[in-house]
């Protein structure tokens, strides 16, 4: 008999030969020694946990799951999965109020969306920061991202009718940001697409991909958000042939790989045609399928900055070629590290001088590239760039509808 | 995905062959499934050591012959002499060029201080550390060695003993750092990497000039752990202005922070030439037309492939999962090109584990032009170099390094005169 065959584990994790590898290139373990490092926070402990849920380490709590561990690892050992798994099954630190209202985007969104001036200009001062702080520990040193007056799905509505007329189509899962923060990126993406020749649908239901509620313990309603995009998602990929693609790297990593990892969502069926803008705009390019005329009068050059999901989908190299496409821009690649905000994370008090540190050489970086903005695919490194260099942070998306020649 | 080469492994074969390429003009890309096993180097690099028959080697020039005679499919042999000291002769400037600084006798070998105290045969060593002449003696009569109170894997009394047998005195100071207390929490934390990060902030270095500087004594030369330079070199040299009297590198137990470094600086190196590095992808599989490599498919591209001209397998051996053994046969699972090995299991392996362990000969079957073999045929655009090669015993030879290298150059060298 085999014995080797019946005992591999769904993580790999006893493919761990213990080269330490992970904790070297973890940016967490770098600034903050509270942090046992990925190397003993997963495949170590978790020899001891299957044990005994007793060993179970409350510092897991300050791994950022950017999965950079695992896009180290020489044993293709799943890591930043064993980590987040642990954090599931045996995390007995219920999430607060605070954790409460960071991870529920769609919430907030809609409840401060339709008031968006005055939640903005009230999130901004001073007082309401200090009680921010004060009472529910989130840092008062982080400047929140604006709420937008109405909401893309709105704004949508109007188009929809438009969109109908093109002859190819795709489906768009906006993400919160998009949604609630930032439609223009979502019209920037309408745009672009529509001068490929390309309608853009939205899905027929669209919640919060989840991974704000994944990374706060709220794990049965990410669940049950996940299961419905996944059917909405089935719904356009399977009935209707349309593929999905969406500008958030996060959102796309999180439907893609954390739906089936750590929630247990079967989306095999679905999982390859859902993808980044940028990548399926390249592919299209590649193929010759599509042409896009650009502005020659405006000249700009920028730092692609990449995400960490970005790093582990390894798909940045779409969004710097399409960006390298472009007449006139000149791209400077910045190297790939964290940026420190980890979502939802870098927002509480007690993570605030890690989420900066780990940060700084980005920041430096950026301040000594010499560029008119940085791009990036990720809208909380955009929150993090922006408020700790002078720079303004953009999507490629963005970059590509400004540069293009209007019709 | 259109490239002139793609190059599956990004460690010191692939890089020194996408280096090569790419400073050449070709548009190269790197597609690595993790970091490599440079993350482990002892800060030498060895070219030949021993000879398979266990006599050892002062110039590997002048012991080609006998190699020849010993180990027919080696790489080295494959080169034949002419190329093979013409490429070698070209590595040291190479690093320099590329960023990595090393020190060395020409074709011939010195000897560097191991882990454990021992002298052992190499042939180039990063400039850092300390190299002689002679394999019998240290040129100091005392030494004061510095290391971190609690770092797990630097063995001073280890070395203190090995010294005093060749005639070499050594004091040990140990020094704390309350930053670093912490990590002492976590049993298996306290490691090369953990410590250097903290050697990143000048304060730190400042406050280890000072300890150094009060208690090195008459010592000659001042030895440290290879617990600083990670990310930037100049804490290195700003120690070395401060202390006073030479100061040296030892190596540690892994991970290796002058590995690491090494393995940055080249991939920065790779990459300002215009090289593409993607990193945590593992290739799929390839799809051929007749006897070349049409198209490679990895994980994260999913439907989108890499079109490349040449491809260059540097996937590295057993530890980088280059080469694959199951009980019975050991496969290349990129391309499955051919690869040689010994069928018995039981000819594997030796019990006495520091005897010749027969499974590192094994390795792919290359025709003269390093080009891989699949079911009996040459693939013309598929190029093998570094640790998977068949036909040498990188651990028992003490040739792992020279063997990555040297094929590199060669293979960036056949690819370079195609295009021609």
């Amino acid at each position: 008999m085999n014995l080797q065959q019946h005992n591999v584990s769904e993580n790999n994790f006893e493919q761990c030969i213990k080269c330490t590898v992970c904790t070297v290139y973890c940016p967490v373990a770098a600034v903050n020694p509270a942090y046992p490092g990925p190397k003993q926070a997963g495949p170590d402990e978790e020899r001891l946990r299957l044990k005994k849920p007793y060993f179970y380490d409350e510092a897991l709590k300050y791994c950022i799951n950017c999965k950079r561990c695992e896009v180290a690892c020489p044993s293709n050992v799943k890591i930043g999965d064993i980590i987040q798994l642990a954090r599931i099954k045996y995390s007995k630190k219920k999430p607060t109020l605070r954790d409460f209202m960071l991870a529920n985007t769609d919430l907030m969104g809609s409840l401060s969306t339709p008031l968006a001036p005055l939640v903005n200009a009230t999130l901004g001062l001073k007082p309401v920061k200090a009680v921010l702080d004060g009472v529910l520990k989130i840092d008062h040193r982080r400047s929140f991202p604006k709420y937008a007056f109405g909401t893309f799905e709105s704004w949508y509505k109007k188009q929809a009718e438009k969109q109908l007329a093109f002859s190819q189509q795709v489906s768009y899962f906006h993400g919160c940001y998009v949604n609630y923060n930032y439609p223009q990126l979502g019209k920037d993406l309408v745009r672009v697409m529509n001068a490929l020749g390309i309608g853009v649908q939205l899905l027929r239901k669209e919640k919060c991909c989840g991974v704000a509620l994944i990374s706060n313990g709220f794990i049965d309603q990410a669940r049950k958000q996940a299961e419905l995009n996944v059917d909405s998602i089935r719904e356009a990929v399977v009935e209707k042939n349309r593929p999905v693609i969406a500008t958030s790297s996060t959102c796309t990593f999180t439907i893609r790989d954390e739906y089936p990892h750590l929630l247990g969502i079967a989306n095999a069926d679905v999982r390859d045609r859902v993808e980044l803008a940028t990548r399926y705009i390249y592919r299209l390019l590649s193929q010759g399928g599509g042409k896009l005329t650009f502005r020659k009068d405006k000249k700009i050059r920028v730092a692609y900055h990449t995400p960490c999901h970005m790093e582990k989908l390894g798909w940045s190299y779409y969004s710097i070629e399409l960006l390298k496409r472009i007449p006139n821009v000149e791209v400077v690649v910045l190297d790939s590290q964290c940026c420190g905000i980890a979502g939802t994370y870098g927002f509480k008090k007690e993570n605030y001088a890690t989420s900066q540190g780990i940060g700084q050489n980005l920041f430096q970086q950026i301040e000594a590239a010499g560029v008119d903005c940085v791009v990036t695919d990720c809208e909380t490194c955009k929150w993090q760039i922006e408020m700790s260099t002078s720079k303004h942070c953009e999507h490629p998306i963005s970059i590509f509808a400004q540069m293009l020649l209007c019709e | 995905m259109k490239f002139d080469t793609l190059i599956i492994g990004g460690g010191l074969a692939g890089l020194v062959c996408g280096i090569a390429l790419a400073k050449k003009g070709q548009r190269c890309v790197i597609v690595s499934s993790g970091q490599s096993a440079l993350h482990f180097s002892s800060g030498s690099f060895d070219l030949l050591n021993t000879l398979p028959d266990g006599s050892q080697v002062s110039c590997p020039d002048r012991a080609w012959s006998a190699l020849a005679a010993q180990a027919p499919t080696h790489p080295y042999v494959k080169l034949g002499k002419e190329t093979f000291v013409r490429l070698a002769s070209q590595v040291q400037p190479f690093l320099q060029k590329s960023g990595v600084l090393v020190q060395g006798s020409g074709l011939c070998n010195q000897y560097r201080i191991t882990p454990m105290g021992t002298l052992k045969s190499t042939w180039l060593t990063l400039d850092d550390f300390p190299v002689c002449r002679m394999p019998d003696r240290l040129p100091w009569k005392k030494v004061a060695i510095f290391n971190m109170a609690g770092f797990l894997d630097f063995y001073t009394q280890f070395i203190v003993d090995e010294f005093r047998k060749i005639g070499t005195e050594s004091s040990v100071h140990l020094f704390h750092f309350a930053g670093l207390e912490c990590l002492r929490k976590n049993p298996s934390e306290m490691r090369s990497t953990n410590i250097a990060r903290m050697f990143e902030k000048k304060e730190n270095l400042e406050k280890l000039v000072l300890t150094i500087r009060q208690e090195s004594g008459d010592a000659e030369v001042v030895l440290l752990p290879a617990i600083v330079g990670l990310v930037a070199k100049d804490g290195l040299e700003m120690l070395r202005c401060q202390v006073e009297k030479p100061l040296y590198l030892l190596p540690t137990l892994p991970p290796s922070v002058p590995g690491i470094r090494t393995q940055q600086i080249l991939r920065k190196c790779f990459q300002d030439a215009g090289g593409v590095y993607m990193l945590g992808d593992t290739v799929k599989g390839v799809e051929k037309e007749g006897n070349r490599i049409a198209r490679v498919y990895s994980c994260n591209h999913g439907d989108i492939p890499f079109v490349a001209s040449n491809v260059v397998l540097a996937t590295g051996s057993y530890f980088s999962q280059g080469l694959i053994a199951t009980p019975d046969r050991v496969y290349e699972p990129v391309a499955d090109l051919d690869v040689v090995y010994e069928t018995g299991r039981d000819c594997w392996y030796d019990l006495n584990l520091f005897a010749r362990q027969h499974y590192q000969d094994f390795g792919v079957k290359t025709d003269a032009g390093f080009r891989g073999i699949y079911q009996g045929n040459v693939l013309e655009n598929l190029y093998v170099a570094g640790a998977l090669l068949e036909g040498f015993n990188p651990i028992r030879e003490g040739s792992g390094a020279g063997v990555s290298i040297l094929s590199a150059l060669y293979v960036a060298e056949q690819i370079l005169s195609e295009k021609l």
